[in-house]
């Protein structure tokens, strides 16, 4: 069968393609990394070299130990990501079940309104969000970027997992029903493992701008104490003068987290779409 | 006292009413069928009985106590779904045993009768498999085991043998009548199929849009239908029905004759051309026409009859049907 199908120019086309994109894709990560490694000359000398025994240097990694709280903007960035998710796909996933599932009046106004929030940027209403978090007392706790990112994620995560929802077969929910399963028993257990497979999608789409966000942190929590990764790495940037080694190094360790979560959830989504969960 | 009793119970989604003043009563230990076309309302009057769906107006009884507001579980029923609906994340005895779970039965308690259902249904090999390793066959007898297990007062089938093949479909259909003579529970059992319901059932009813058109004991409906509905959706190949003016000239009535009771004669009454023959060795059935009329006769053995070729067709008058314009039936 597969010898039917492979045509070798089509194969070489196509591996041709997706290697060159991921060569573009990797460039920018690997730049960052082979110049982590370098000292300040040589960085500006020859960006694209590989680090050798005259260029070689750990004096940025040495600066971003020393110089601000690293370990605690790290722990920062990752409780704010890994909470946001949890939060994200925990309400993401009642509404969706809600919506998939019930009949109700005005379900299909509901589920458009909850869709809104893909086409607007929430950036939009940062000033309001400023003024409800002092309001609060919120400003500079890691609750401030949490509620915020929640926000932000659930539009999309609800979007997504209706519709994985509503593919799970009725008859299975029913059967579930009669089995004497609670609504609740028929969320947890039955429905959400059949749609971990989009639990992991949405994540992933959530994750990496969560982590990357520079525009929150910067505003709602800028203290010492809440920083976060991307923040903190920004006191290597200067009007008049950057320190590319400590920005450099900072920038690599950060990718470190992001890589393990997503190798986490991306066996996930693996996983799911091979088991053959539904019939 | 009744299984199952169902009174002027209807149903309507939004405008549209599905299930209209239907009243049928169950007995103790009866196979009951529930046929008719599709989108006649047969899965939706299940699921009122299952209490998946609520009736709008009337009231379900099981075993006598009305049930309107009890949720499925509590009802002393068990589902076979036409998908299977097997948990595919549980293994077979998983499958099995989590209805009882949930009762908090004891642990011997479901193993006890989770082994007595395997014996039944000779899935004692497949316990620890999960439903995407098992056939299409294998998965429908799970399900019928995932019934058995609960030892409820009435089992709802639910077009249970359409997802499988044919030769499939007679073994689990004697298997079915074969478990509903062992347990002697009542069936309830919804088919689209006239050969399901004319084997399977002691009581047939058939529905068309929401009604019950005649509810009766298979050979009472095939011999004596109450209209031409019935005549025509039970039997197979189905009843031919012909404006009676080509028997009797200036007669507005229709007749209907089985194609079992069509037979080759010199001097028959009906002069038809044979547009198609359907040799099954046991069997022959010949397609004709009558003037714009299509006409099946079922004719026993083997004959050597060709399309194209005009043959004469007779019949005995005491095997006619007569139903009137709006299809009722004439005495």
């Amino acid at each position: 069968m597969s010898q039917a199908r492979a045509n070798p120019v089509n194969a070489v086309a196509m591996h041709g393609a997706l290697i060159l994109y991921t060569l573009i894709a990797l460039f920018p990560v690997f730049v960052i990394l082979i110049n982590s490694f370098k000292t300040r000359k040589a960085i500006f000398r020859e960006p694209l070299a590989l680090p050798d025994s005259d260029s070689f240097s750990l004096i940025g990694y040495e600066t971003v130990m020393k110089q601000g709280d690293f370990f605690l903007y790290f722990q920062n960035s990752m409780i704010v990501t890994v909470v946001s998710l949890f939060f994200i796909l925990l309400f993401g996933s009642m509404a969706a079940f809600a919506l998939a599932e019930y009949r109700f009046k005005g379900n299909m106004l509901m589920g458009l309104y909850l869709a809104l929030g893909i086409m607007i940027p929430i950036r939009i209403g940062t000033v309001a969000i400023l003024e409800m978090m002092v309001a609060t007392g919120l400003v500079n706790t890691l609750w401030a970027l949490i509620l915020v990112y929640t926000a932000q994620g659930l539009p999309l995560a609800v979007f997504i997992l209706s519709e994985f929802m509503r593919q799970v077969s009725d008859d299975l929910k029913s059967a579930a029903r009669v089995d004497g399963l609670s609504e609740y028993a028929i969320f947890l257990r039955l429905v959400l493992p059949l749609v971990r497979p989009a639990m992991a999608t949405v994540a992933v789409f959530n994750m990496i701008p969560i982590w990357n966000d520079l525009w929150f942190p910067l505003i709602l929590a800028p203290s010492e104490e809440t920083k976060t990764l991307t923040l903190g790495s920004q006191v290597f940037i200067g009007q008049f003068v950057t320190n590319w080694n400590a920005v450099l190094s900072a920038l690599s360790m950060a990718i470190l987290p992001v890589l393990v979560l997503y190798v986490i959830f991306s066996r996930q989504l693996i996983r799911g779409l091979t088991s053959g969960a539904v019939k | 006292m009744a299984a199952l009793s169902l009174s002027n119970v209807s149903k309507s989604f939004g405008k549209v009413e599905v299930l209209k003043d239907i009243n049928i009563e169950v007995e103790d230990g009866e196979f009951v069928v529930f046929v008719g076309p599709s989108g006649c309302g047969k899965s939706t009057l299940l699921r009122v009985i299952a209490g998946l769906e609520d009736a709008t107006t009337g009231d379900v009884q099981i075993g006598g106590v009305v049930v309107n507001h009890t949720p499925p579980s509590r009802r002393g029923i068990a589902m076979v779904f036409q998908s299977y609906a097997l948990y595919p994340h549980l293994n077979v005895y998983k499958n099995m045993s989590l209805a009882l779970k949930q009762e908090r039965q004891s642990k011997a308690v479901i193993e006890a009768r989770v082994a007595k259902a395997c014996r039944m249904l000779n899935l004692e090999e497949y316990l620890d498999r999960y439903p995407s390793e098992l056939s299409g066959g294998q998965r429908q007898r799970v399900a019928i085991g995932r019934a058995i297990v609960r030892e409820p007062r009435l089992f709802l089938f639910d077009e249970p043998l359409s997802n499988l093949d044919a030769a499939l479909r007679m073994n689990t259909r004697l298997e079915i009548a074969g478990l509903h003579d062992a347990l002697g529970a009542s069936m309830i059992y919804v088919t689209h199929d006239q050969t399901e319901a004319m084997t399977l059932a002691d009581k047939i009813v058939v529905l068309r849009d929401g009604r019950v058109e005649q509810a009766g004991s298979p050979m009472e409906l095939y011999n004596n239908p109450a209209n031409q509905f019935v005549a025509g959706f039970l039997g197979s190949p189905s009843m031919n029905f012909l404006p009676a003016g080509f028997i009797a000239k200036g007669d507005d009535r229709t007749i209907g004759i089985r194609p079992e009771d069509l037979q080759l004669v010199e001097e028959g009454s009906l002069t038809a051309t044979v547009q198609h023959v359907e040799r099954l060795g046991g069997d022959t059935n010949v397609i004709a026409r009558v003037d714009e009329h299509k006409l099946t006769a079922r004719l026993f053995g083997q004959h050597s009859i060709e399309q194209g070729q005009t043959i004469r067709l007779g019949f005995s008058a005491q095997r006619l049907y007569y139903f009137d314009a709006q299809g009722r039936r004439l005495s």
